[in-house]
């Protein structure tokens, strides 16, 4: 059991370090977040004050937080839906995965959540950061913010792995899945409240965002770090987390099964 | 004239093989199509939804900024589709087929830009169209003949602006590289940009959107004065008339920032 642990850890620091190394790749990425997060600031302050100050909860300070985590947040989750492991199942690469003494569904979220951790120091904190400064963002005072924040960060960095696997072994029976890549990078921003927060919504699309484990991944963790809503709330999305957890890798390990008997692998 | 189809031939050649080629596997053409028209559809989505809770923005009302969102949008969606590839230089970089370029006997940069075409891309100018098309008859736009000069005006100007800044970034990533991601920050953060009223920009943002990446020209001055609205102290109406101008200063940053990536470059070894 122990053994079996010190193997995902190493997988995680593995992936950790090998996103370390794109340095002026994270400068980059960090660039992009402030543009655009002063783009937001712009186009969404201006629709507070159109309401009259407050908007399903939001005053400016508010929304301000949620801009700049949810741009933060950006570099440490994957909203793309690109997954080397996707090319890997398409030229079938994934036959050594398999050959390998390792679940290859734990496997892949671990090294995919060592980099997301890694981006949290140059492009997460930074982007909070420079929010803060230049426009400024309310944390909420309450320790148990930031612990439940903690868990549910961490919730979200890992749903997100687990989403864009099963993308990638549905790869077992399309080949190429870059048409189901797009829907997922359409919807995942969109419904996980990349574009806009989903409090702002009309409810039958709020109801069908929260249908999906795209909330699970940005907007969850955001409203849990902000404080928005309160602590009972934050509990309780913590444990829709969990929910999404447990259901999206549940369904990653059947199809994981189903995919590895559908492999074929030519040549010899 | 003769010379000059002569010499647009092999131009002509590359660009009909890519858009053959895109067009060979038909599911996957067809999903390529519906997903760039997702992406155009969810871009307009974001707009809707701040709509669905407010009645104007910036001073406009929502068919007033779906002329703004429609005349940036088409105008990028086609820059994308003739330019978008520019941006994917430092793959060229890295695999070294760059070199391959200084081979022939054409210009490195027209060679670049016709090397390939994404057909995909006409879902998502046609969103752009419709909302133009939408905005145009529902918004109030007084149909006179200025309005008939500025939206080809606008429109020829905007894809002009959207394909120079393909350029510029792609001249400066002879420097960054793995730091591409930081001309996303004006390229794609342009196209954003362009599809708000500016008179919602912060300082910086005036700064940077408004004049030296100048996106405010694009779509937003250009409606401005098509619907005789009042404009922002900063940006007077009349600059809806300077389109052709930031075109002309966003090719001349981009020619620039392109010959001086060109030098800086030194080939891909091997």
């Amino acid at each position: 059991m122990r053994a079996t642990a010190r193997v995902y850890w190493r997988l995680l620091v593995a992936g950790f370090r090998r996103q370390s190394t794109y340095r002026l790749a994270a400068l980059g990425g960090l660039v992009a977040n402030l543009t655009f997060g002063l783009l937001k600031v712009a186009i969404l302050f201006a629709t507070v004050r159109a309401a009259g100050g407050q908007l399903h909860g939001y005053d400016t300070t508010s929304m301000s937080t949620y801009v700049w985590l949810s741009q933060g947040l950006l570099g440490s989750v994957n909203l793309t839906g690109r997954t080397d492991l996707a090319l890997r199942v398409k030229d079938g690469q994934v036959a050594i995965d398999f050959l390998r003494p390792v679940d290859l569904l734990a496997a892949t979220i671990a090294t995919e959540a060592g980099g997301s951790l890694f981006a949290i120091l140059p492009r997460g904190l930074p982007s909070v950061l420079l929010g803060a400064v230049t426009v400024g963002i309310a944390l909420p005072t309450s320790p148990v913010f930031y612990l439940l924040g903690v868990v549910s960060l961490l919730l979200g960095i890992v749903i997100s792995a687990a989403t864009v696997y099963l993308i990638a072994v549905i790869g077992f029976w399309l080949i190429e899945t870059r048409g189901l890549q797009m829907l997922y990078m359409v919807a995942s921003g969109f419904l996980g409240g990349l574009y806009v927060p989903i409090a702002l919504f009309p409810q039958w699309l709020r109801i069908l965002a929260t249908a999906t484990p795209f909330p699970s991944i940005m907007m969850y963790p955001i409203d849990v770090l902000s404080g928005f809503g309160g602590a009972g709330r934050a509990f309780g999305l913590v444990l829709a987390q969990l929910a999404w957890l447990a259901g999206v890798t549940a369904i990653g390990e059947l199809l994981t099964r189903a995919g590895r008997r559908r492999l074929e692998v030519q040549g010899g | 004239m003769a010379s000059t189809r002569e010499r647009l031939r092999p131009y002509r050649a590359v660009l009909a093989s890519r858009a053959r080629s895109q067009r060979a596997y038909r599911t996957s053409f067809a999903l390529d199509l519906g997903g760039s028209l997702l992406v155009g559809l969810v871009e307009l989505a974001e707009i809707w939804v701040l709509f669905s809770n407010v009645t104007t923005l910036g001073g406009m009302s929502f068919h007033q900024i779906l002329l703004v969102f429609g005349l940036a949008d088409l105008a990028f969606s086609l820059a994308d589709l003739f330019f978008g590839h520019v941006d994917t230089l430092p793959a060229f970089l890295r695999a070294g087929t760059l070199d391959a370029f200084y081979l022939r006997p054409q210009p490195i940069l027209l060679q670049l830009i016709t090397s390939d075409i994404s057909l995909r891309r006409l879902a998502r100018a046609a969103v752009g169209a419709a909302a133009l098309g939408v905005g145009l008859a529902t918004s109030g736009v007084s149909w006179s003949p200025r309005t008939a000069v500025l939206v080809p005006l606008s429109l020829v100007s905007g894809y002009a602006t959207f394909a120079a800044l393909f350029v510029w970034a792609a001249g400066l990533q002879f420097f960054l590289l793995d730091g591409s991601e930081m001309t996303n920050a004006f390229v794609y953060g342009g196209r954003y940009a362009a599809t708000q009223p500016a008179s919602v920009w912060s300082r910086p943002l005036k700064l940077v959107f408004g004049f030296f990446f100048p996106m405010a020209f694009t779509a937003y001055l250009p409606a401005v004065t098509m619907l005789g609205l009042p404009s922002p102290q900063w940006l007077p109406a009349w600059l809806g008339w300077c389109a052709p101008a930031a075109a002309a200063w966003s090719w001349l940053m981009a020619l620039l920032c392109w010959r001086w990536g060109l030098r800086h470059y030194q080939g891909g070894g091997g």
